[in-house]
């Protein structure tokens, strides 16, 4: 699958479009105004719409979805395919059409790409560049108001994966509702990851009968059933179909890594990188976009943390610090969503007894949250005010989407 | 185990009606109890399990349409709330709850459905899903303040003559005609997430009195106050 000798022969339309893009990008960035590739994707979309299909034709393309944990997916996704040759991505996270075109217009040389996709517009996408292959981690309630019904969600990407004959559709089958969306695709491989965000899949995505789970598999009487999985995940084990176990043996805490690490071993091996060498690309990575990555400021040791919806929160909670005081920022953006009742399924009762301190521009709905959860808090709007609040030490300091991005932007401005 | 002057609180089927933050208000209901020194449990209804017709308020939220159908279906085999609402149980129904509740929906499939009958109200599909902050002024004897919270739903609820709307909308769509919500008795639906009791602290309370039989004295929360000025503050504007 190694390809160099890869040239863009694009129509004029699309060149002068994408030349266009990319001044507008400089601009941006030269301007001030933050993420310049998005900006240039926008430009050339408007010029040329199908310039997403002509500048992603002639590469090995892996397009990465799911509601949690795409851009910890498609960093080690593209961490292991680098072992073959240059890899194109939207690292910063911009998973809307426009950035997805914008990480192809940085790289257009490049064989390999790894693209992670809002699995809103992941059937879109997938219709104009034609992807070798697709991974689906999970699917939950995210962004409620924006994405709508996980459900409906679920269908558009299950007609998505069916109109792929050629694509490998690399799929969590823990998860009842990527599960659907994977059955039909032309060649699933199944990885059994363990983890299982179960509150949206009580009822069949199929038929809408009750979906019954018992000791890690789960069943409908309509026939639809956790399918045998290739690959499977136990602790730091997996398993891979030509029998090997691999110690993971991450540097990235937690169960959600880890299952996404089976997820983009599986993947990294039918582009052509096998596990044990991908897996040692893989130990490499110690911080995804400033996630999990701890902030040294003149009184404060800050340990950032993103999380987005109650599946995020989920894993969050245990892996706080003990005795540490805990700021939170919420948002509630177009890109957080802005209907913010999901902080009513976080069980931030667990917080109770530790110094927290309620920020983000949402913090009056954060703050209610917390009344109720008997967690007595601070309140600061100002997220780094919120921490000089604090007495000097250790941090942890969680956030959604732009909350944290926000607060990424304005420690990198300050170093 | 609870005894006698423990108030029961049922939340029912969160598994399939909780999509949107739903168990909050059962949260919303028990603390405000505690905080005044009244004994309240949560009791989780789950499918599978039989429907108690012997709690003091029932809770349903918000669920796709699959859910609500495996819902309204569940509920209608097992009728252990519509004896609790002959009995003079308090109920709050949250947008598929409120379509569950009524006597007819129809989802985007085009099939339609018979709900529980307990609120005089048919839903349609709406040509476009309404989505936004949802502003409405409660109707008489249903409490002086504004009523605020976010909206989330495709269904258009027509009211007949046994329901009353909760309010009439100030801004957002609600039922889709001006006005917001039903009630009947001691039953009362909304669109209204947030979730709606979270927000509207005057509702928790006038259900709460419903059951208790007296007006609850007032509870200052300071987050409470704040919360409602900035999503009220916001109604003028888009946000």
């Amino acid at each position: 699958m190694h390809r160099t000798d890869v040239t863009i022969r694009s129509p004029l339309r699309s060149r002068a479009s994408v030349a266009a893009g990319r001044l507008t990008a400089w601009l941006s960035r030269n301007a001030g105004f933050g993420s310049g590739g998005m900006i240039g994707g926008r430009v050339t979309l408007k010029l040329d719409p199908q310039a997403l299909r002509r500048i992603g034709r002639d590469r090995a393309l892996v397009l990465v979805t799911g509601t949690n944990g795409k851009t910890t997916t498609s960093l080690m996704l593209s961490r292991a395919l680098e072992e073959l040759g240059e890899v194109a991505s939207n690292s910063d996270g911009a998973n809307l059409p426009d950035g997805v075109l914008a990480a192809l217009m940085a790289r257009p040389t490049a064989p390999f790409a790894v693209l992670e996709v809002d699995e809103a517009y992941l059937p879109w996408v997938a219709e104009q560049v034609q992807p070798s292959a697709v991974v689906l981690l999970n699917l939950s309630r995210d962004q409620l108001d924006r994405v709508g019904e996980v459900r409906g969600t679920e269908r558009e990407l299950r007609a998505a994966m069916a109109r792929l004959p050629n694509a490998i559709v690399v799929a969590n089958c823990d998860d009842v509702l990527v599960t659907s969306a994977a059955m039909d695709a032309a060649h699933p491989i199944w990885v059994s990851t363990g983890r299982l965000w179960r509150d949206d899949s009580v009822s069949c995505p199929r038929c809408g009968h009750a979906v019954c789970h018992l000791m890690g598999q789960w069943s409908c009487t309509c026939g639809l059933k956790r399918p045998t999985p290739d690959w499977s995940l136990a602790g730091d084990l997996l398993s891979t179909p030509a029998g090997q176990v691999i110690d993971l043996d991450l540097r990235l805490p937690g169960d959600a890594n880890r299952a996404n690490a089976a997820l983009a071993l599986a993947a990294a091996d039918n582009v052509g990188v096998p596990p044990d060498i991908a897996v040692k690309r893989l130990r490499t990575i110690s911080d995804i976009g400033g996630r999990y990555r701890t902030i040294r400021r003149a009184r404060h040791s800050v340990h950032l943390m993103l999380a987005k919806n109650p599946a995020g929160w989920a894993e969050t909670l245990p892996v706080l610090v003990e005795n540490t005081p805990v700021v939170i920022a919420v948002n509630g953006q177009e890109a957080d969503g802005r209907d913010l009742s999901w902080l009513w399924d976080v069980p931030f009762e667990q917080l109770r007894g530790r110094h927290v301190v309620a920020a983000g521009e949402r913090s009056a709905d954060l703050a209610v949250r917390l009344r109720y959860a008997d967690v007595s808090y601070q309140w600061e709007r100002d997220p780094v005010r919120a921490i000089d609040l604090l007495a000097p030490g250790s941090v942890e300091l969680v956030a959604n989407y732009t909350a944290f991005r926000e607060l990424v932007s304005r420690f990198d401005h300050d170093r | 185990m609870t005894d006698e002057s423990t108030v029961r609180i049922g939340l029912v089927l969160p598994e399939v009606l909780g999509t949107y933050g739903d168990s909050g208000n059962a949260t919303v209901l028990r603390k405000r109890l505690e905080w005044r020194g009244i004994d309240a449990a949560v009791v989780p209804v789950r499918l599978g399990d039989p429907v108690p017709s012997g709690l003091d308020l029932y809770l349903l939220g918000g669920g796709e349409d699959d859910a609500q159908a495996l819902a309204v279906d569940y509920l209608r085999k097992h009728p252990g709330l519509q004896r609790a609402v002959a009995s003079g149980a308090v109920v709050l129904g949250v947008c598929a709850g409120l379509q569950v509740l009524g006597t007819k929906f129809r989802a985007i499939d085009g099939v339609t459905q018979h709900g529980l009958g307990l609120l005089d109200v048919i839903t349609e599909p709406g040509e476009t899903r309404a989505v936004g902050e949802l502003i409405a002024i409660p109707g008489a004897h249903l409490g002086d303040e504004r009523l605020t919270g976010f909206e989330n739903h495709l269904g258009q609820s027509l009211l007949g003559s046994s329901s009353t709307p909760l309010g009439r909308v100030a801004r957002g769509t609600g039922n889709g005609d001006g006005t917001e919500g039903a009630v009947t008795g001691k039953v009362v639906a909304t669109y209204l997430h947030g979730p709606v009791l979270a927000r509207n602290p005057a509702l928790a309370d006038l259900l709460l009195g419903w059951l208790l039989g007296h007006p609850l004295p007032p509870l200052e929360l300071t987050e409470v106050a704040r919360l409602r000025a900035e999503r009220l503050a916001r109604g003028s504007s888009r946000s």
